[in-house]
Order: structure tokens, then sequence, then C-alpha cells
């Protein structure tokens, strides 16, 4: 049987005219790409150098390096009153959707003031008044809570959108089948946006799935499905829109795939000895912000100054965002107890 | 006040609270149309509409995330998990998400699962176990075992309107079995309030849910043999009311804790230890527990009386302990 016997919902693909950006739009796309990576950068660069008898990051990094395409793009295409169900790799999605570095700082902390009082680190943080659910280590666990922010924003006759994005180990578990079949069967307002990066932790993905794509699932469930270059954040952006419009139409969930590679460890404390190096070669000279920034100048008329001065502004809120995390108090003992 | 059945109570319950909140809806496997398989959501689509009341796929996990989810999200849902033994497929979302989600964010995540459980219906292991210890040992839920019509209404209600995440384990024996006067309308009993069920100055039985009616029936046969039985009834684990608890204990020196579900790691244990480390200068002989046999709940009649914990046990662990 060939791929077109499979019953599958049309998909008209994406053109850039369907959602044009203006300039300046275009260059607040690439500040959340850069702001993401220098901030990672420097939460890698802490972790690996910080003295482990008293550190300042509890705990491990969880980055996103050379796939923040997909969580800058996917969280560009939400409007104010909609809301992100993150997965582990989506600190672009948390900084489109207004958490400052300063913020993410406190967090990667445990200071006092941090979003969840030092109870938790990391990535596993949210804030119900910027619509963030908050991501827990059980992958794939929110795309159902999506679906309940969906169904409660139905209910009130909101016209909002949840973006539910997850990884393709999380493809995996029972628990994301039950959430894109109840999303399908409910024609809830989720996009299902799967950052296959082609590897949990260190099994590839070949030794997970024997589908190629894993779009194609969607079909299975009703939904509509595709594939796209994860690593082209108007790509992303595009396809991600077109998803979130159709679902604020009332015209249900989609699924869509973003292949990527993972460009670093799972976690800081994971050198990656099991990724083959040609591999990573091939896919660092698909650098998702290199190659956006060059689309800028070579086809946006934005010049090089422009995006400079971005930069500059970006290592300037870095620097402060760490000296403000790191004078803050941490959390006293029996805040353990207090409740929230 | 009206006759309602525990089953009738609950349904009560429901449409009270529905009617109170426009943001209270109801959901899972079959609640729809069928009523769910115990009826006990029976008639409410049809005054709710499908908006309120909606049937879902199998799937116990969307079920409770979608709870969470629309909990976050400003509603009160009240997800209905076909069987509290069907939970376990749902147990990640209870035990990682629900339940520890207000600590880490500080967002309330008001729902309550409703779950008949329980046996004495033959319905064999996936059918009758009563699995309130599972969530216990949990941080951040609460737990609440009717054991009367009004009760059930009434906790209910107050579950509802509790911004934690609350399992409503009914028992699904007591549904068409007992009935009593259940006032209407809005009607709350408070979360972490016990009971006694009955005074007596001789042995303190403690216990919920459906062992509260097996207590009572001892209670009244012991009585005929001059032994005063004073029966607690918890209503909630969690919350646990260790003073009502604690203060009838003191009275008697004696106690049997009592529940159906098998006892290694039970909520008894938790009880027992309780009342050793608390008031241990007032135990006057060893408590006593009494639980389901350890084993997984058998189908046949005869292995299932058995199984459960009887009348008999009660009484003769009373005489026991009064003799001690």
């Amino acid at each position: 049987m060939g791929a077109s016997s499979i019953r599958t919902i049309s998909y008209e693909p994406a053109k850039e005219d369907v959602v044009p950006l203006t300039q300046n739009q275009l260059l607040e796309i690439y500040y959340y790409l850069l702001l993401t990576r220098t901030l990672e950068n420097k939460v890698e660069y802490i972790c690996k150098s910080q003295n482990l008898a008293a550190p300042l990051i509890i705990g491990k990094g969880y980055l996103s390096t050379g796939q923040e395409a997909i969580s800058v793009g996917a969280a560009y295409a939400l409007e104010e009153g909609d809301w992100l169900a993150p997965s582990h790799r989506d600190m672009g999605a948390h900084l489109v959707r207004g958490f400052t570095p300063k913020e993410i700082f406190l967090q990667y902390f445990c200071r006092a003031s941090s979003v969840t009082w030092g109870r938790d680190s990391n990535v596993h943080f949210g804030d119900v008044s910027k619509r963030i659910l908050g991501f827990a280590s059980h992958m794939g666990s929110l795309t159902p809570v999506a679906n309940g922010v969906a169904m409660a924003m139905r209910y009130r006759g909101e016209k909002n959108v949840v973006l539910s994005p997850f990884g393709d180990g999380a493809s995996s578990q029972g628990i994301v089948h039950e959430a894109l079949n109840y999303a399908a069967v409910n024609k809830l307002a989720v996009v299902f946006v799967l950052n296959n990066n082609h590897y949990a932790i260190s099994t590839p993905i070949e030794q997970q799935t024997m589908v190629e794509s894993l779009s194609l699932r969607a079909a299975g469930y009703g939904m509509v499905g595709k594939t796209i270059d994860g690593n082209s954040v108007l790509e992303v952006y595009k396809t991600v829109k077109e998803a979130v419009d159709r679902a604020r139409r009332g015209e249900g969930p989609s699924l869509i795939e973003c292949k990527t590679m993972r460009m670093g460890g799972h976690g800081t404390h994971d050198a990656m000895t099991y990724i083959p190096k040609n591999l990573l070669e091939n896919w660092k000279r698909r650098d998702p912000i290199v190659g956006y920034e060059r689309y800028l100048v070579e086809e946006k008329g934005i010049s090089h100054d422009q995006t400079e001065s971005v930069a500059r502004r970006i290592e300037g809120e870095i620097e402060e965002a760490l000296e403000f995390a790191r004078s803050q108090p941490l959390p006293k003992a029996e805040d353990l107890l207090r409740e929230r | 006040m009206s006759v309602m059945t525990y089953g009738e109570a609950i349904r009560d319950g429901l449409r009270q609270a529905m009617k109170a909140d426009e943001r209270v809806y109801i959901f899972g496997e079959d609640v729809g149309q069928f009523g769910g398989v115990y009826g006990i959501t029976k008639g409410l689509i049809n005054e709710f509409g499908e908006k309120r009341v909606r049937n879902t796929p199998l799937s116990e996990g969307a079920i409770i995330g979608e709870a969470i989810g629309a909990a976050i999200a400003g509603l009160r849902p009240v997800p209905e998990i076909q069987f509290s033994d069907f939970m376990t497929t749902a147990f990640s979302m209870v035990v990682d998400m629900a339940a520890p989600y207000r600590f880490r964010l500080g967002t309330k995540v008001p729902i309550v699962i409703r779950a008949p459980s329980g046996g004495g219906l033959r319905v064999g292991p996936y059918h009758s176990k009563c699995t309130e210890a599972w969530y216990f040992h949990v941080p951040g839920l609460k737990i609440v075992v009717p054991s009367t019509p009004s009760d059930a209404k009434g906790l209910l209600m107050s579950a509802i309107e509790d911004d934690d995440p609350v399992l409503f384990f009914e028992h699904k024996k007591l549904y068409y079995e007992i009935r009593e006067e259940v006032p209407e309308g809005i009607h709350r009993v408070p979360l972490g309030k016990a009971v006694v069920r009955r005074s007596g100055g001789h042995v303190t039985l403690i216990t919920y849910g459906a062992m509260v009616h097996l207590a009572l029936k001892a209670a009244g046969q012991l009585a005929t043999e001059g032994i005063e039985m004073e029966v607690v009834d918890l209503r909630t684990l969690v919350p646990l009311d260790e003073e009502t608890m604690l203060g009838s204990f003191r009275k008697t020196n004696r106690v049997i804790i009592l529940h159906e579900a098998p006892m290694r790691g039970g909520v008894g244990a938790e009880l027992e230890s309780l009342i050793c480390e608390k008031a241990f200068d007032a135990l006057a002989a060893p408590p006593v527990r009494i639980a389901a046999k350890m084993t997984p709940v058998p189908v046949s009649p005869i292995l299932e009386d058995f199984y459960l914990p009887s009348a008999q046990e009660v009484i003769d662990a009373a005489k026991r302990l009064v003799q001690y």
C-alpha cells in the first residue's frame, strides 16, 4: 500500500504571503531566537564551570540549542489570550510568552522569589497569569492538560488556542495517544507540535518508532498532520499559525512534526558521545539562527548593524538578569510548609 | 428533607452544585444518556445539556488531564472514573500532575474525581478494589469516603467547592442499598470533620465508607451482650480528623480500626500509628486492625464473603479487647 491509500486530512502548504510579517516582527523573531540561545549558553556555561560544592544552578540545564526555531516560531504564532503547555525544550516559547531572563535565572538558581519559590528548578515552571502551564518531567504529560484548557476556553465561548509541544520521545507515551485522540474527537483548539530532534536522551529515533514521519499518526486520529523543517523559524511559524487559525475557527487540532537535531546532550551533564559526529556537523550547517540571520540580511534588507545591535542588547539583558537573580535571597527552610 | 438512596443523594449533590455554579461540569465514560454504569448521572444530560454532561473516550489519563487543565483555566470539573480500579491508568495524572501542582506553582486545581469503589457485588478483582491507601500517601490530594446518603451529598458539595484535587470514593454497594432523609437544596458537610455514629464507653471503632454499616451492625449485636462500642466515621481521610478519633479513643481506651481494603500498608496502619504515637498512655489494650484478606478481590460469593471483613470479626475483636 502506498502512502496515497492512507486516509489523510487535506492540507494546504504554507505560503509566505498567507501570514505576512513586518520588518519589526522579523527582527523580533530574531531577538527571541538569539535571546534563547544566549540565555541557554549562559546556563550551560554556569553548569559546566560552577563550584559544585556551592552551585549557583541547582540541578542541570535542559537546553534547546540548535532547535530554538521550533519553540520560538510556534509561540510567535499565538495571540495574547492563547495558552502554552510547554515541553522541556521550550525556553524560546517561555520568553515569547512573557517570561523574562530575570525570572528564568531566579528559577534556575532556586531563589525564594522564583515562580516556583525554589520548590522546583530549571525548566519545571509555568505561570497561569501568563497562560503557561507548568512543565512536568513525565514526557507528554501536559498534552491531556492542554486539552482541558482548550475545553475550558470553549466552555466559556472564548476563541483561544492552546499550543502543546512535546518530543519524539514523548510520542511513544500512551498518554500522548490518549490526548491526541481525545482532542480530535472533541475538536479541541489545540495545536500539537512534535519536536523530533532524533534522540530521546541517548536512544535514537530508529529505536523508538517504525514511522518515518511521526505526523503520519495524525491520520489515525482524524487530524491534520504535517512534517516540516524545524530549523526554519518561518516555516514553523507559518505552519503553526495556519494550525492556530484553523483551531480558532473551530476546525479542531493539528499535529505538526518539526524535524530538527538536538545539538547538545539531553542535559548539561550529558556529553552526548553516542551521537555520530558527522550527524552533528551536517545539522550544524543548518543552524536555525545563522540561517535566519542570513535570510534577513540577504532577502529582507536587514543590515548587519541591526542584527548586531540586537545581539548587544541581549548581552546586556542577560548580564543584568544574571546579576539580579544572583543577588536574590534563597528560600528559608520553613517556606517548604507555607501554603501557596 | 426527602428520602434518597446513596446514589440518588450523589446525583442530587451533582445537580445542586451544577445549578449553583456554572463552572461545574461532569464528564466521563458513559455518563451521558446512559447515566453512567451505575446510573448516578442519569437525567443530568437532559437537565444541563451536552456542554455540561459529556461522554468521553475510554481514556482515564486524558479524562483526568482534561480535568486538571480545565481547573487550572478556571472551571470546576467533576470527572467520573467508571470504577476506582481504572484510575490506575490515570495514576500519573493524579499523583504527578494534579497533586503537586499547587505546591509547585501556586495554582489551585479544584477537581473532584468521583470513582465507585469497593466490593460485595461479586464483580471481581478489577471492579471491587478499595484503593484509597494508594493515594493516602500522596501529598496534595484530599480523600473523601462517604458512608451515608446525606453525607454523600454534603461531602460532594463541599468537595466541589474545595480548591484542591479531591478523590471522592463512592461505595458502589451502597448506591441502592441504603436510604435516608437528605436535606434539600444546597447541603454541605465540611471536609475533615469525623462523626460519632454511635456512642459507647467500652471500645472505639474507627472506620469509614461502607464499613461504617458493618460496624453499626456489630455494635448493635454487641450492645445486646452489654458491650457498648463507639463507632467513629472518619468521612474524609485527608484532611483527617485526629481530634474526634483520639477523643473517642481516650474515652474508651480500646480501639478497633476497620477498613475494607487489605491490611498491609493500608490507611489503618497510619491510624494505628497515630494512636500509638499520640495517645499511648491511654491504651488499655493493643489496638486491633480488621481489614480484607491480603489477596486480590475474588468473584465467588463464598470467596468474597470470606475475603471481606465481617461483623463477626468485629464482635470477636471487641470482646477480646474488653476482656484484655
